[in-house]
């Protein structure tokens, strides 16, 4: 049911994300541009060359985002897993900005490889710090060994941004930004997709059992080194490919699966699903509201996700368990 | 037991003596580097009156008042993170991590913002104003902080937590301010707020000195209380402190040294946090000999990061805070480690 609705609800809203922006077109002219699609109409060209891959590519990039997060919760049983806070997006970023830097005529394609290279820096880094510490991942480590190594990449492209005057450039990226979505972005974004969402579908079981113990999933026979790499496989890809193509959209990854277990409960063969479509609605109504709070500039939409991440973080950080 | 104080004691000054050693050296170094070598005797001779005229102009009003403002912010920001530690029971507090840097950072941009048409603008009259607008922002960022975390009672993890979350969204808040501003600007606000030393003027170093000075003093009379803070709650009550409100005044102590020291140097994370750990491991928790050994480890940190920053890709500049969090980010994950 939540499923279904939150599917319709996601349709509608890409609808209304094409249909609004600097020019506004009527919902009647999108549904034509989509199945009559008549080159010689403006409005038809603006809708298939920019808002359409836009609106879509931000679908993807927030569901893949929610998905990262459900499945990094999943696995650690961290309420506060989520990869802008685990260093996953500030490696891909700082890769991205060093692909940039040295190598000016990368591809696309070089660029999300350097991106998925980045976020396995930054989880690596992470994950070391907490398997090596005494009293193992607690929330409280997690969220200071995220800001440490976040702090540091994003530093290290700091200094390397200013050094090569490419300062403003990049923090439009950090910011998150979807304005040059293309085609060629949606593909990627699909091809990365198909990986990631059916391997998160196929780990979903085991990811359930695992989240409520590691003795419960051994003493159920599972191999849970297997799952929790295929689980970082998950979301290197996803983050990777959605930090690639929108830069760091902070807070999606957190949020998302709160509401969604808060909606359908502990079963992840669920949760994946509901998460992928409600992140995916939100990343869209954040992007339509990105263009239209400041109409004709843009916002970077992920300041607009920080306004909602930022006191839902609170309420967790406030929240009993999270002294843990 | 009177030996071993005594022992004590003399670590104590042999370590003061040692660092105050090593930061006239790095002064030397610090004032004889940079785009304009100068060789150490010509520094010595400048200093006592006998340079020409283009070395007592690079000395005197660039050089000079660019380190003492380093050391002063230097020891400020460790002063700062060693009182948030004692008071919060937690080992890895810091203003930059419990928010306070950006709150202030983000007055300052705001100021600019709207007060000021460009960064380069700031002259006369407002390098007084701008001290004064990081400090709002410090208290209204600790503020903020204090009263999210607040639940009965403030308790150490919740604060860190809180102060995560709130710098998130002030560093959202900040973001887009700078992608606002005009290119130029915006890299000038950038480079501040990765930490800079950017008032390098002797108008700055006298707005600013007596503040920071003072409010150290101040702190280091105050070390008496942030010991028996730090044997717990019930203990402090036990020996007749009142908790609360000496918590209070010595985190607004910290945080008027942090704001402060925003405002010379833009946001310096990760300074507060380490220096007060060295300084614990070669002294112990006694904040009397604690307070001090943290202030001169600060000041030398930050001196050795801008004279680094300077010279490292000469002669463009890295901002000296970007050196700091580069070279003490692993640190600070080796203590994380090691902290249950």
């Amino acid at each position: 049911m939540i499923f279904v609705g939150g599917f319709i609800a996601l349709i509608v809203s890409l609808g209304f994300s094409v249909a609004l922006g600097v020019t506004d077109i009527k919902l009647a002219t999108v549904w034509q541009a989509v199945v009559a699609f008549d080159p010689d109409l403006t409005n038809h060209q603006v809708i298939r060359e920019l808002r359409l891959p836009r609106a879509i590519a931000a679908a993807l990039i927030g569901g893949f985002l929610a998905v990262s997060g459900a499945v990094m919760q999943g696995l650690t049983r961290n309420p506060l897993a989520s990869p802008s806070i685990m260093g996953v997006t500030h490696g891909a970023a700082f890769a991205l900005i060093i692909a940039l830097v040295f190598f000016p005529t990368v591809s696309n394609l070089g660029m999300t490889l350097a991106s998925f290279v980045g976020a396995g820096v930054g989880v690596v880094l992470v994950f070391a710090v907490g398997s090596f510490s005494k009293g193992g991942l607690t929330p409280v480590k997690l969220a200071l060994a995220g800001v440490a190594v976040g702090g540091m990449l994003s530093s290290l492209s700091t200094a390397i941004s200013l050094h090569f005057q490419v300062a403003k450039q990049m923090s439009f990226w950090y910011a998150g930004d979807l304005s040059s979505t293309s085609w060629t972005s949606v593909q990627l974004l699909l091809a990365a997709g198909a990986v990631g969402l059916l391997l998160a579908v196929i780990i979903s079981r085991a990811v359930t059992i695992l989240s409520l113990g590691e003795e419960v999933s051994k003493g159920l026979g599972q191999n849970t080194l297997v799952v929790k790499t295929l689980g970082v496989i998950v979301v290197l890809v996803l983050t990777g490919a959605a930090v690639s193509v929108a830069g760091t959209v902070g807070f999606l990854g957190l949020v998302i699966p709160h509401i969604t277990r808060f909606l359908v409960g502990t079963d992840y063969r669920l949760i994946i699903p509901v998460s992928a479509v409600l992140g995916g609605l939100l990343l869209v109504l954040a992007d339509i509201g990105a263009r239209l709070v400041n109409a004709p500039y843009e916002t970077p939409v992920g300041a607009i996700t920080a306004c909602i991440g930022v006191p839902f973080f609170l309420y967790l950080a406030r929240g009993e368990r999270s002294g843990l | 037991m009177k030996q071993l104080s005594l022992q004590n004691r003399s670590r104590f000054w042999w370590t003061v003596g040692s660092l105050l050693v090593l930061i006239a050296v790095m002064l030397l170094v610090s004032l004889n580097t940079g785009v304009v070598q100068i060789a150490p005797v010509d520094v010595m001779r400048t200093l006592f009156g006998f340079g020409n005229e283009r070395q007592e102009l690079v000395l005197f009003d660039f050089r000079l008042p660019t380190i003492v403002l380093a050391l002063l912010v230097g020891a400020g920001f460790a002063i700062s993170g060693a009182i948030l530690q004692g008071v919060t029971q937690n080992e890895l507090a810091d203003p930059g991590i419990l928010g306070i840097n950006t709150g202030a950072g983000l007055a300052v941009v705001v100021y600019i913002f709207f007060f000021q048409s460009s960064m380069a603008g700031i002259s006369g009259f407002g390098v007084y104003i701008l001290p004064i607008f990081a400090l709002i922002g410090a208290f209204a960022a600790a503020v903020l902080v204090y009263l999210l975390a607040w639940k009965k009672g403030v308790n150490p993890v919740r604060l860190i937590l809180v102060g995560i979350g709130v710098n998130a969204g002030f560093s959202a808040a900040l973001i887009i301010f700078q992608i606002k501003m005009n290119p130029q600007d915006f890299t000038q606000a950038l480079v501040w707020l990765s930490g800079d030393i950017w008032g390098s003027s002797w108008s700055f170093v006298i707005a600013l000195f007596p503040w920071i000075i003072g409010l150290i003093v101040y702190s280091m009379y105050k070390s008496p209380v942030i010991n028996i803070l730090n044997l717990g709650d019930q203990m402090a009550v036990g020996l007749g402190a009142r908790v609360e409100r000496e918590r209070r005044l010595l985190l607004l102590l910290a945080v008027a040294i942090a704001g402060l020291c925003v405002a010379a140097a833009g946001g310096i994370a990760f300074l507060g946090l380490i220096a007060p750990h060295i300084a614990r491991r070669i002294v112990g928790p006694k904040h009397q000999q604690l307070l001090p050994v943290t202030a001169l480890l600060g000041a030398l940190i930050l001196l050795v990061a801008d004279t680094i920053g300077k010279n490292i890709i000469a002669p463009a500049e890295i901002p000296v805070g970007i050196v700091v969090t580069i070279v003490s980010t692993p640190y600070f994950l080796y203590l994380l480690m090691k902290t249950k």
